[in-house]
């Protein structure tokens, strides 16, 4: 069984309380940096760990936080992104309800690295638990002397407030983060400026995801060398994946990054398999906007080498037979799903959280919802698979933030890999509702893990 | 956007209010109030259940910005309600991985458990419903939320549908 990092105490009764946690060693990274680190020491630990963004992109946190411009007199901030709402991924909930105060630990070390005296946590809106949660143990950790003024003694003040949003998917992309953090809509800037040099209120600014900020913990207090035995290649240290669909144990799973994805989806320490003893037809394997594959090219790469849980090997074969890690939303697909009811509810979706700002992404995702809800209910044309990618290939790359390219990316690898799923809706019309297209030829050669599950 | 039919009362914030909202402008460097607007809006959408033109002019009011700081805002994110709703609004999420594991079927059963359709408030003035898009908890769909304090209720059937409905029924205006 692997190595645990974040979730290793997560069923410890309690530890969602102050006293219960620090009992099990929380808060250690806290008096390690203050007390014997010098900021810069732990902005180079966090780089020699090799930690990537978790929350989609994947860039090196430490070099992110490396770029932040440091004029005098200008306060800086550090804000927690925890706008999580990408489908399929619900780790950062999950590690918010259950041990918030790692999350907390993780904002005192990382804001006294970056100069921050200010720094906010952004929970989508929804989460209203969730902020309730992270309130308390905010009060707890200041009653305890870890926020506030002068903490542990060392002179250094820190303040950590919780910023609800109001519900827009968009919030999630940095700069749309930040001015909904300002009071208004979120619609994302044109960079450059990049945030490092001008960001909330126009000072320097971070903007991590939660598992990126409480991975931190872990690199403190065991060193950047330890952390980064862990994983394979520029791929270090463990991943919160969200494991949803037709899994038979859905749940979120800490892995080391480089696990085999067939140990993933069928060992029963993981995933367990497909539930209902059925079929697995295709996985998503980072949230909704990477492109959906077909079982057959996610468990074996076009080199027919096994597929491995890292950002390298999932993006192997680029988007012709690759995937991305996105976020870590892992959904399985089984024989029963239709993939173009799925993408056509993807679509929905991303026409829906479309900022309107940008043309081709305000214009693009309602065209294709439309394209996919006729195709959907058998009244498409064999011309619309073109007609989609066309609109695809002009949303893609075209638009001020990455929301345009997620709503591009799930149509196009749909229509890549499933193109006779989609015409079968054309030519069997009467039928594209009521019954399904079914496995196909996706699956095979299927794993011999595979069996009927009572 | 801001059509709306019913009468709209006059709003007044009780000083307990105020007190919250001076409590979160206090969170954020001085001359940056704005940054209080969304958390503000959820504070005046509970004590209310929906956000009146009349409210979010007192909000800006209160935040000393424009009226239209405030409308461009509450329009934009999913959550604030233009017009009234019921008291306890079911929202499902119907997006992929609910949308697999039967979020449709749910929406339905509730659509004829109450009588109403998708944004109406039942005659007793207690219950409305919506599909919403992804509420980040993909992996025990379908699910459904009820604000002012989001609560979840996982895993759905039509059973658990029924009972909780029934419950909130017996709660009633409490």
């Amino acid at each position: 069984m692997a190595r645990k990092l974040l979730l290793e105490h997560i069923n410890v009764p309690g530890i969602n309380t102050f006293d219960v946690y620090r009992s099990k060693g929380g808060y250690a990274s806290v008096e390690k940096a203050l007390k014997t680190m010098s900021p810069d020491d732990i902005v180079e630990e966090v780089k020699k760990s090799g930690l990537r963004g978790r929350g989609g992109a994947g860039f090196p946190t430490g070099m992110k936080w490396s770029f932040l411009a440091k004029p005098e007199g200008v306060a800086r901030y550090l804000v927690c992104n925890a706008d999580e709402s990408e489908p399929g991924t619900f780790k950062d909930r999950y590690l918010m309800t259950y041990i918030p105060h790692l999350l907390i630990e993780g904002m005192i070390v990382a804001s006294f690295a970056l100069g921050a005296k200010t720094s906010y946590i952004y929970v989508r809106g929804e989460m209203m638990p969730q902020i309730r949660i992270l309130e308390k143990a905010i009060a707890e950790a200041k009653a305890k002397g870890f926020l506030g003024k002068n903490i542990l003694g060392t002179g250094y003040d820190l303040e950590l407030y919780v910023q609800p949003g109001g519900g827009a998917y968009i919030c999630g992309e940095e700069t749309a983060l930040l001015e909904s953090l300002e009071g208004k809509r979120g619609n994302p800037r044109i960079k450059p400026p990049f945030p490092a040099i001008a960001g909330l209120y126009g000072c320097p600014t971070v903007v991590n995801n939660v598992e990126s900020i409480a991975a931190v913990v872990p690199i403190i207090n065991d060193g950047a060398d330890e952390y980064a035995k862990i994983g394979i290649g520029r791929s270090t240290g463990t991943k919160l994946i969200s494991a949803g669909g037709n899994v038979k144990n859905p749940g979120v799973y800490e892995i080391d990054l480089g696990l085999p994805v067939e140990e993933f989806l069928y060992a029963d320490e993981y995933c367990g398999g497909i539930a209902n003893g059925k079929r697995l037809k295709a996985v998503v394997a980072g949230g909704s906007s990477v492109p959906i594959l077909p079982a057959n090219l996610f468990l074996k790469t076009i080199n027919n080498e096994p597929r491995l849980m890292s950002y390298e090997s999932l993006a192997d074969g680029g988007f012709v037979s690759g995937t991305m890690m996105g976020s870590g939303g892992f959904i399985a697909y089984d024989e029963d799903q239709c993939i173009v009811r799925n993408t056509w509810n993807f679509t929905r979706f991303y026409h829906h959280e479309s900022c309107g700002q940008c043309s081709p992404c305000r214009e693009g995702t309602g065209w294709m919802e439309k394209v996919l809800h006729r195709l959907e209910h058998g009244h498409g044309k064999l011309s619309d698979m073109d007609l989609l990618v066309d609109v695809s290939k002009k949303i893609e790359g075209n638009t001020i933030c990455p929301l345009g390219d997620a709503a591009a990316w799930p149509v196009a690898s749909a229509i890549r890999h499933f193109r006779d799923e989609f015409e079968w809706h054309v030519t069997n019309g009467a039928e594209a509702v009521t019954r399904n297209f079914g496995l196909a030829h996706y699956a095979d050669p299927l794993p011999k893990k595979e069996e009927t599950v009572a | 956007m801001l059509r709306v039919d019913e009468q709209q009362a006059p709003v007044t914030f009780t000083p307990e209010l105020v007190k919250q909202f001076d409590d979160i402008v206090s969170r954020y460097p001085a001359g940056k109030q704005k940054s209080a607007l969304l958390p503000i809006l959820h504070l005046v959408q509970a004590e209310y259940g929906w956000l009146s033109s009349n409210a979010m002019d007192k909000v800006a009011d209160y935040l000393k910005i424009q009226d239209i700081e405030v409308y461009e805002v509450a329009t934009f994110y999913s959550m604030y309600f233009m017009r009234p709703q019921g008291k306890y609004v079911l929202e499902v999420c119907r997006t992929g991985p609910c949308g697999i594991v039967g979020a449709e079927k749910i929406m339905d059963h509730i659509e004829q458990k109450l009588g109403v359709k998708e944004g109406e408030v039942t005659a007793d003035g207690l219950f409305s419903w919506r599909g919403v898009e992804c509420l980040a908890a993909c992996g025990f769909g379908p699910v459904l939320q009820i604000g002012p304090e989001y609560t979840f209720y996982e895993n759905l059937t039509n059973h658990s549908v029924d009972q909780l409905i029934a419950d909130l029924k017996v709660k009633g205006n409490n």
